[in-house]
């Protein structure tokens, strides 16, 4: 089943704010840090180093930061769950187990820190078919609540031919 | 504890010219850092961490997140730059899928200087790094792109 054409240039506004907590930016930064560490194939997992200026609020200050920052891959979080609400519709016609994901951008306008309540606006920005595979492309505008620009992700979905054996 | 082998993490203030490679580093890859990572992101695809459901929809085995292989790019950059804030763009397109196997696995990551631009309008001077990240030989990331505040 293709996906719906029809969707393109939906917007879905902001529902509701995300708080970026420190924990969260430190578990995230963890497990980017710690793969490959040994810890991972068995032990305890939180044994990783972690660069200081994600959970050092001294250390993200010496860099000029009010706050610890996210890492640059951070928004994802942000993005995959706004992404979900377009992709989640039964009427647009995405099979989620046959999403791969194709390319993704961020476009930093500003580090996301420790601190910042966040809404994220989805744009559905096109929907086009390609050898029986659909070729989605998501634009999540996200900005502090009063309106600051942060982040702008984009991420390319390919939604694979149910006949493909990969 | 050392979780990576950087062989080259070049001085991020010295002079620059375009094709020069600054930093490289192999991240070993095993499942536990999968489960990590899908729990620190929220994306718990079966398809990495599951064999059977992998295998099911005509993946090789267990693969990682796209976004992880990313965040690992990311994290280069940010080894040789030394400030998450100064990154000012990340792109990437996503080519073969990182298999990572009972035994695990590696990822090696290379950024080469591809563009340098003056600041303009009181903007500050960047330089645009080219990343190569590559499992077992196969290029699994292109057109992987950091642009860096300087």
């Amino acid at each position: 089943m293709a996906v719906d054409q029809s969707f393109v240039g939906r917007t879905y506004p902001p529902d509701g704010v995300y708080e970026v907590s420190a924990e969260k930016v430190r578990d995230f930064a963890a497990a980017v840090a710690g793969a490959g560490s040994a810890a991972a194939v068995g032990g305890p997992l939180a044994t990783a180093e972690v660069p200081a200026v994600h959970v050092d609020a001294a250390a993200a200050r010496a860099l000029g930061h009010g706050t610890p920052l996210a890492p640059p891959t951070f928004a994802v979080v942000l993005a995959q769950r706004s992404d979900a609400r377009f992709l989640a519709d039964p009427a647009a016609g995405v099979d989620f187990t046959r999403v791969v994901h194709g390319e993704q951008s961020f476009t930093h306008h500003r580090p996301i820190a420790v601190g910042d309540r966040l809404v994220t606006t989805l744009h559905v920005d096109g929907v086009r078919g390609a050898g029986g595979h659909s070729m989605v492309t998501t634009r999540n505008e996200i900005a502090t609540e009063d309106g600051e620009p942060v982040c702008t992700a984009v991420s390319l979905l390919v939604v694979r031919a149910p006949q493909e054996s990969a | 504890m050392s979780t990576s082998t950087p062989i080259g993490v070049a001085d991020p203030g010295a002079p620059l010219e375009v094709g020069q490679e600054v930093a490289r580093a192999t991240y070993p890859l095993h499942r536990g850092d999968l489960v990590r990572y899908a729990g620190a992101s929220g994306d718990f695809n079966p398809i990495h961490w599951s064999e059977p459901t992998a295998v099911g929809v005509g993946l090789p085995g267990v693969i990682a997140h796209g976004m992880l292989t990313m965040a690992l790019a990311g994290r280069l950059v940010q080894e040789w730059c030394g400030d998450p804030g100064r990154i000012a763009s990340l792109g990437v397109r996503f080519t073969k899928p990182v298999v990572v196997p009972e035994e695990g696995t590696e990822l090696e990551v290379v950024a080469v200087v591809g563009a340098l631009a003056d600041g303009a309008d009181g903007e500050p001077p960047t330089v645009r790094l080219d990343l190569t990240a590559s499992c077992e030989g196969v290029v699994v990331l292109a057109r992987a792109r950091a642009v860096v505040r300087r």
